[in-house]
């Protein structure tokens, strides 16, 4: 079947199988940030925005996604360094196969919620699993980014 | 220092976190063949036929392999150094199915779809046997697990195929029976931890190709480059020379990858077909076959005088290997040695052991390594004597603790040069405030809040065995190119050995390269795993600087004409000690260096260790029960870690913290469950159950450092010991706050329940 998309500002048209998964889709089409870690709906490695809202990839059939606007880390580099800088300084990105996903989360996060409490932010993140951090430095990391946006909206 | 002991970033921290396709899966040819195995229904079983005719015909399919199609040379998987401690008892297929998940069929096609497709129509015949699903029954059993004939124990581990025996052993220190008979206080306890996943984000996977010249080309997210190379050469008969490995970035390893798990089947695919094959792990399969944690039950006897001086430690530890036997002798050995020695003034000891095959999956290597689990069982048996004693159980352990200066008798009687265990215990009671908060407080709402501790030891690689090795050389221009063999898999090992590298040879982190592990390139290393990157690599980075430096300082010589004993090496300059006109920079005795010359800027250097010096580290839990429900929230977790001088304190702290969720983790919630037919109930996140943000409460690390003199920079390990706290630390909060002992982990509200009387 044939599908048109949006996928990260630029448009797409292909023909796919019709029980093609987005994930699947956006992978094949280069976008290799957005990630399987498992088959369950889980874990929130393969997080992309779909019309800027944050979604599971794994369980959306890529037919479901016509005409809309799909969104990966790859569409979003500057904000994914700008944001990541501070995780790095954290030391928090640690193996780094999660990181695509909660960073598209985090970003998602910081769009919709103005000045998150610390359990809104465990909260909005509690779906994007990492087994190498511990999340403290991933939390410590979000308040300084945090702290930093509000800074720069103050000036 | 001006690089050590720094919060650097980690050198690929900005590919990963703009997600680069760097891992294995990202940057394998689209053409790969497709591999997946059939497996096991059965937890034993024979197999008595198995057609793959109509399977064969499925459109795309190039390959499918049965046990009639590999060698029959047994091998282990487990990424050990040569001769392995684990038995040879595998075989890439086998008639003879041992667990639920045991591969029977390897199908290769150009699809996914094909490859499902095939593996439906492939018909196999079962005799289904009896199988043994508890550690408890199987030495000794009437059921073999391993009854072939070509078994083969390399080492002399007490191994014994007709008692379903993976090793055993016995060593005794002192009368123990005598010591034990005159202690005025005994405490005699059986503890059981159960197998937990690794759950690395990243599943198994590897893809292999034959290059240029038909040699076997492995990329694997590996811990163990060099060991899968001969694991392979074991597995597919094939020389060493035939084959190399490489490994990308890694998403996770915890020790899962210190096996073998996916490689040899898209390796005889590859073989076979003579066309690229990529096998990838689905999350179900690693959690159904894969190399979790040893389970384990130990009966620890703890006599102590009145006064409180331990006197002498018993331990017994009982280990489930599964299957197979990979890392099984060997864990078990961690269970005693990395726990008893925490205790110094112990007059006798016992440590002995059986570790047995049974039909469930193999276990592997998981951070801790049986440390974990012998200190789970230690350390709840110290707070139990110290409730029998009525003492508080951080004095207990502050009058016992093993003390810088002191020969450990059961830790291969090693000296112990660095310890801030002392140290650590003084802090972590003050952050958790311990003398106000011990045993425990009635929040007056039907919750009571209870405070835990348990103090926990590892190793910083494994003595007189690991061998780690580093190839420094100066290019053009004078920058390094600096070749590992150790595996960075998210610890940031590429990083810090590169801060010991810029700071021996005063340059800017920058200037130095780091490329691993590639086994036709790194010079060997025995692996990332057993703690010893930090330390045992780390000396060979030291080492190699130094050799650097004297060939740079000839080459100064050469170019200036003046005797080496008259140069110096600034970094920058090679320049006179008597002279400071006459100098050279290093970017042109760099570029000088590349004609005309006989002395190559490039240096290897090995090191190993004659030592293992331990880290320590002390944690406290605060937990919150709930007495009309049982359910367990974890308030604080306290802790500090000695690992020497830290390298990187973000990492060093990062890995701290992420230890510790993982230790939380099979605290209360982790548990491979099997049903009596031995099928994994905990085949996905859905069952098994780690740790998400919301799960662990407040987790606060501090770095206590001792300075280890044989360490690089005075550093030790830091990637296990922080998950050994935890399970005992929780279980004894969890006893303060309701006065339940939980022998038996995870710690879940049913247990609590039941054992406070709730359920009927």
């Amino acid at each position: 079947m044939k599908l048109n998309v949006w996928l990260n500002g630029k448009k797409m048209q292909d023909e796919i199988e019709p029980g093609m998964m987005l994930l699947d889709y956006v992978r094949q089409k280069g976008c290799y940030s957005v990630k399987c870690g498992c088959e369950t709906s889980n874990c929130g490695l393969c997080t992309v925005w779909l019309d800027g809202k944050p979604v599971l990839s794994c369980t959306i059939p890529a037919a479901r996604v016509e005409g809309r606007h799909v969104t990966t880390l790859e569409g979003l580099q500057e904000e994914a360094a700008e944001f990541g800088g501070f995780l790095a300084d954290e030391g928090g990105e640690q193996c780094g196969f999660c990181s695509p996903g909660f960073i598209m989360n985090v970003l998602a996060m910081v769009r919709e919620l103005n000045d998150p409490t610390e359990e809104e932010i465990l909260e909005y993140l509690s779906g994007n699993l990492c087994r190498c951090s511990g999340y403290m430095s991933q939390l410590r990391a979000i308040k300084a980014f945090l702290a930093y946006k509000k800074g720069e909206r103050a000036v | 220092m001006t690089y050590v002991n720094q919060p650097v970033r980690k050198k690929d921290a900005m590919a990963l976190v703009t997600g680069q396709p760097v891992f294995m899966d990202d940057i394998a040819p689209k053409e790969c063949l497709i591999v997946k195995l059939l497996r096991s229904p059965y937890a034993h079983a024979w197999i008595r036929s198995i057609k793959t005719d109509i399977a064969m015909k499925v459109p795309g399919i190039e390959c499918i392999l049965t046990y009639k199609d590999v060698p029959q040379n047994r091998f282990t998987l487990a990424g050990q150094t040569y001769p392995e401690p684990s038995p040879y008892d595998r075989l890439i297929l086998d008639p003879h199915l041992r667990f639920v998940g045991d591969p029977v069929a390897i199908v290769a096609g150009q699809t996914e779809e094909a490859v499902d497709r095939a593996m439906k129509v492939i018909k196999v015949e079962y005799d289904v046997l009896e199988p043994i699903l508890d550690l408890r029954k199987a030495k000794d059993n009437e059921i073999l697990i391993h009854p072939e004939e070509n078994w083969i124990a390399n080492c002399p581990v007490g191994a014994d195929n007709q008692r379903n025996l993976c090793a055993s052993g016995d060593q005794i220190e002192g009368d123990i029976e005598a010591v034990l008979a005159d202690c005025d206080v005994v405490v005699e306890e059986t503890y059981h931890t159960k197998a937990n996943q690794q759950a690395m984000m990243e599943t198994f996977r590897t893809y292999t190709y034959l290059d240029t010249y038909q040699r076997l080309n492995v990329i694997s997210s590996t811990q163990i480059t060099f060991h899968v190379r001969r694991i392979l050469s074991n597995a597919l008969g094939i020389p060493k020379s035939q084959i190399r490995v490489v490994k990308p970035r890694i998403g996770g390893g915890f020790g899962a990858k210190q096996t073998a798990v996916s490689e040899v089947y898209p390796a005889i695919v590859t073989m076979k077909t003579k066309k690229p094959a990529k096998i990838i792990f689905s999350r179900y399969e690693s959690q159904i076959a894969s190399s979790p944690r040893h389970e384990m039950e130990i009966t620890v006897r703890i006599g102590a005088n009145k006064d409180g001086k331990i006197r002498a430690i018993d331990l017994y530890t009982l280990s489930n290997t599964g299957a197979y036997g990979e890392h099984g002798p060997t864990t078990v050995g961690l269970s005693g040695h990395k726990s008893i020695p925490l205790y110094g003034k112990t007059e006798a000891f016992r440590f002995h052991y059986d570790v047995v095959y049974t039909n469930m999956m193999s276990a592997g290597a998981y951070r801790g390594y049986g440390a974990t689990q012998g200190i789970f069982a230690l350390e709840s048996a110290v707070n139990e004597l110290a409730d029998k004693l009525n003492m508080d159980p951080v004095y207990l352990r502050e009058i016992n603790m093993v003390q810088q200066g002191q020969r450990m008798p059961a830790y291969y009687n090693e000296l112990l040069q660095s310890s801030a265990l002392d140290r650590c215990m003084a802090r972590v009671k003050k952050m958790m405030n311990w003398d106000e908060k011990f045993p425990c407080r009635d929040m007056g709402n039907g919750k009571v809040r209870g405070v835990g501790v348990a103090m926990a030891m590892q190793g910083s690689g494994i003595s007189n065995v690991d061998v780690g090795s580093v190839t420094i050389k100066v290019n053009d221009d004078g920058f390094y190119a600096m070749t590992i063999g150790a595996a960075d898999m998210g610890t940031g090992c590429d990083t810090t050995l590169a801060q010991i590298a810029a700071d021996c040879l005063s340059c800017d982190l920058d200037n130095i390269v780091v490329y691993g592990s590639d086994t036709d390139v790194s010079p060997y290393d025995s692996g990332s795993y057993a703690s010893s990157t930090a330390y045992i690599t780390g000396g060979a980075v030291i080492k190699a600087c130094d050799s650097l430096k004297k060939r740079i300082l000839k080459e100064g010589s050469r170019l200036l004409e003046l005797p080496e004993e008259e140069l110096d090496f600034d970094g920058a300059y090679v320049v006179s000690l008597h002279n400071p006109d006459k100098k050279i920079t290093l970017k042109d005795l760099a570029n000088e260096s590349l004609h005309t010359t006989n002395n190559a800027l490039q240096v290897t250097e090995s090191n190993y260790s004659k030592t293992s010096p331990p880290p320590f580290m002390v944690g406290m839990a605060e937990v919150e029960v709930d007495t009309e429900t049982g359910a367990i929230e974890l308030i604080d977790y306290a802790a500090a870690v000695d690992c020497g001088t830290p390298l990187n304190p973000n990492l060093a702290r990062v890995q701290a913290e992420g230890g510790l969720a993982q230790g939380i983790g099979m605290a209360l919630y982790e548990d491979v469950i099997y049903n009596q037919k031995g099928q994994n109930l905990t085949n996905s996140f859905m069952q098994y159950k780690i740790p998400c943000r919301q799960d662990i409460g407040k987790v606060r690390v501090e770095l206590e450092s001792s300075y280890e003199p044989t360490g690089p920079f005075g550093a030790k390990s830091i990637g296990e010991v922080v998950i050994n706290t935890p399970s005992p630390a929780i279980a004894h909060a969890v006893y303060n706050a309701v006065k339940v002992r939980v022998r038996e982990l995870p710690i879940t509200p049913e247990k609590l329940l039941k054992e406070m009387g709730k359920f009927a």
